[in-house]
């Protein structure tokens, strides 16, 4: 059995949806009182949630055909775009490391696409 | 020898703390693979499902629901040990998961395994565990 390229990308983009998730829920957290309403009324929090359900939809939606071993690895795109995110919205700084990483990241998914065939 | 940077709130951890939070990550490390491959199988009855059904599909198809709520589980104790714990040490064995699931997906699922997929597996878990040192 191999993966169908489908698969790849519903995985993929679940990946980047899920990445904006997480900023929504650490914009929503920043924000945070130690109260009822400000937990519910907090509208990033919400999309945050929203996002989440999105990505997973994806994801499941991805998983139901194709190889595990090819599927589940192509998730650390997600570490990549939580990178990008955090240095435009809250002004992380891109360390050497980070940059590395990234690239091993970048080139595994490559050569993981490859290897399906 | 090395020189030593302190972060904010780091100096108060002590190495017990830290040892025990390593450990928790790793046991995360195969929660993670056990959901990972509870997820496929629940997704795979999924493979003609509509993206409406699919959402439903979480909650309804057991194996699906229990793959979540393990990494429902993982998340908790995953914040639990980054509070004590160097996120450089713990990056690293966190990639472990990748290594677990390659294995189940092998011996539960029968997938194919080449060399080029085992050294592209590789390639991500030291991206992922170089990012951790990037992180700290």
């Amino acid at each position: 059995m191999t993966t169908p390229a489908s698969s790849i990308v519903l995985v993929l983009i679940g990946s980047v949806i899920g990445s904006v998730g997480a900023i929504f829920l650490k914009s929503g957290a920043l924000v945070l009182r130690p109260n009822l309403s400000s937990i519910v009324l907090n509208w990033r929090l919400a999309l945050g949630i929203i996002t989440y359900m999105l990505s997973s939809i994806l994801f499941v939606k991805g998983m139901s055909n194709g190889e595990l071993s090819v599927l589940f690895p192509m998730v650390s795109l997600g570490y990549i775009c939580t990178l990008a995110w955090s240095r435009l919205f809250f002004h992380e700084v891109i360390t050497k490391a980070k940059v590395m990483g990234i690239s091993l990241i970048l080139a595994g998914i490559v050569c993981l696409s490859l290897a399906n065939k | 020898m090395s020189t030593v940077t302190i972060t904010p709130g780091a100096h108060e951890v002590d190495p017990a703390k830290r040892r025990q939070a390593a450990l928790i990550v790793a046991c995360c490390t195969l929660l993670i693979a056990v959901a990972q491959i509870l997820i496929k199988i629940g997704a795979n009855r999924l493979s003609h499902a509509g993206f409406m059904a699919t959402f439903i599909g979480i909650f309804t198809v057991p194996p699906l629901f229990a793959g979540y709520c393990l990494y429902g589980i993982f998340t908790v104790l995953f914040v639990y040990a980054l509070r004590h714990g160097e996120v450089s040490v713990l990056y690293p064995i966190i990639a472990l998961g990748y290594v677990w699931v390659a294995i189940l997906s092998s011996v539960v699922f029968h997938e194919s395994m080449n060399p080029l997929k085992i050294v592209a597996i590789a390639i991500i878990v030291a991206g992922v565990s170089v990012l951790g040192w990037g992180k700290s």
